[in-house]
């Protein structure tokens, strides 16, 4: 049985193309997947991640867990509303999930996690936080919409009420708050500017069809892929799995190994891995010519063995196909690519491709 | 729903087929085809003087998610193809039947009736789900 937001008549009555993504009926894209990436970088659009889990985690001792479960160090969340993205380790160091957590309060913490390990993160979260009397509330009653873009955040304004407005335009990046009912973070998964909406699902479809009314795109999971993608950030289930640890997916930076009293799940694993040196890392790729690069696909490096492309798509910012792959440690910057057969030529470049709009890759 | 022009033949791989007043014939991937595939961006073309078999691959449409074979519906030979697709895929997306053509065949032999009509291949696409 797929699952369904709040939105998902609406998105039928405006003509979406519904596929299924990690057990829900989402909407691919809604006329172009290509426009509607183009607005998202020139102007303003919107999605429904309502798929993703809000969980709200309560109790005294709250950040000790949340410094036992998580990757990344919620110890440096000092001011209310902080965010911070993180990994969730297992023992053996591989990736559970990625998650953003926000500090609300002393005894309140707030994650989002991914649709598609929703149900086994919550469960996971729930064992390791019985030691701390931890309480996890799963926050069905919420919709949560992204309008991202560099009119994003003036046009998401508009629908609040003056003071509240005023508010949300001074969150600053990686902030979220409460305001007039909605909780409204300074978040986004396009490598644009804009705001992720925790509001409450009776209200989604009415604050989805004024959104529109302001200018506001609506846009699917489609252009969601080509825009992460240049903007370089992960896929879970794509670029890292349980197999994977952060060090071979490019979020070495999502660790905190200090202070080195913490004892997170997955550090000594993760100590053992460093030590030794990572064997394989997470990279950009270009492709030269003409071409799509798909995940799955096989990588030839020169004097260093084989890789496989990640996450690949065509970027319409750059009209060139581009990708996330996992190559041995020793790769340089030239790599072949095994299109159906053929063998075509790419470059390893640092993500991100693109940033506010500019491509940073010639 | 795709549009299924009254004036065109049709295959089972997705093609239609126009008959020009030269006798040449005009073909293209059908409104169902571009819908199934999404926003196109590499078209190939093959090239003027290239000798086809019928249900020999002639060209390759790739999207954002997949990259597609198309069939040549007939045998004959080359006479044109379409170039400005190279700088504008998406004209497949937006007229699949007017500037999405893909090439034009001189026949070598009557097509005979491997193709379908507007109403046997308006059914096939309806099964399959349109």
């Amino acid at each position: 049985m797929t699952r369904r937001t709040p939105l998902f008549d609406l998105h039928q009555k405006l003509g979406a193309r519904i596929v299924d993504f990690g057990g829900w009926d989402m909407p691919l894209q809604y006329g172009s997947q290509i426009a509607e990436h183009h607005a998202v970088r020139r102007g303003a659009g919107v999605f429904d991640v309502s798929h993703m889990c809000v969980a709200d985690l309560k109790g005294a001792r709250v950040r000790q867990f949340l410094q036992r479960l998580l990757a990344n160090d919620v110890g440096k969340l000092k001011e209310p509303g902080k965010a911070l993205y993180s990994c969730m380790l297992n023992q053996t160091g591989g990736v559970i999930d990625d998650l953003i957590v926000y500090f609300l309060e002393e005894s309140a913490f707030r994650a989002v996690v991914n649709a598609g390990t929703r149900d086994s993160d919550l469960a996971w979260m729930r064992r390791q936080a019985a030691e701390f009397g931890v309480d996890i509330v799963e926050r069905t009653d919420f919709a949560m919409l992204a309008v991202q873009g560099p009119q994003a955040r003036d046009k998401a304004a508009s629908l609040l009420a003056p003071a509240g407005a005023r508010t949300a335009l001074a969150l600053e990046p990686f902030f979220g708050r409460e305001i007039d009912g909605w909780f409204v973070a300074r978040t986004g998964y396009t490598g644009e500017d804009g705001f992720e909406i925790m509001l409450p699902a009776a209200d989604a479809e009415r604050v989805w069809t004024a959104l529109n009314s302001a200018g506001v795109a609506s846009c699917g999971l489609g252009a969601r892929d080509t825009l992460r993608l240049e903007a370089g950030m992960n896929l879970y289930g794509s670029d890292m799995d349980e197999r994977t640890n952060p060090f071979e997916s490019g979020l070495a930076w999502t660790v905190a190994l200090e202070p080195r009293e913490r004892a997170f799940i997955g550090r000594e694993a993760l100590e053992a891995i460093r030590a030794r040196g990572p064997q394989r890392k997470l990279v950009g790729l270009l492709l030269e010519g003409r071409g799509v690069l798909r995940s799955h696909q096989k990588i030839l490096v020169p004097d260093a063995g084989e890789g496989e492309i990640t996450s690949g798509t065509f970027s319409p910012t750059l009209e060139r196909s581009i990708a996330l792959a996992r190559v041995p440690a020793a790769a340089g910057t030239r790599v072949q690519v095994d299109i159906r057969g053929k063998l075509l030529d790419a470059r390893i470049v640092r993500p991100p491709f693109v940033r506010h709009g500019k491509a940073l890759v010639q | 729903m795709s549009n299924v022009p009254s004036d065109l033949k049709y295959t089972k791989t997705h093609e239609w087929v126009r008959t020009l007043p030269d006798g040449t014939v005009e073909v293209g991937i059908t409104d169902h085809a571009q819908h199934a595939l999404g926003d196109l961006v590499f078209v190939e073309v093959p090239e003027a003087g290239r000798k086809l078999s019928a249900g020999e691959p002639f060209a390759v449409v790739e999207s954002v998610k997949a990259a597609s074979d198309v069939y040549s519906p007939i045998a004959g030979e080359v006479t044109a193809s379409n170039a400005a697709l190279a700088a504008e895929p998406e004209a497949i997306n937006s007229d699949a039947y007017g500037k999405g053509w893909l090439m034009r065949v001189r026949p070598s032999a009557a097509a005979g009736s491997a193709l379908l009509s507007p109403e046997e291949y308006g059914k096939l696409i309806a099964e399959e789900g349109d």
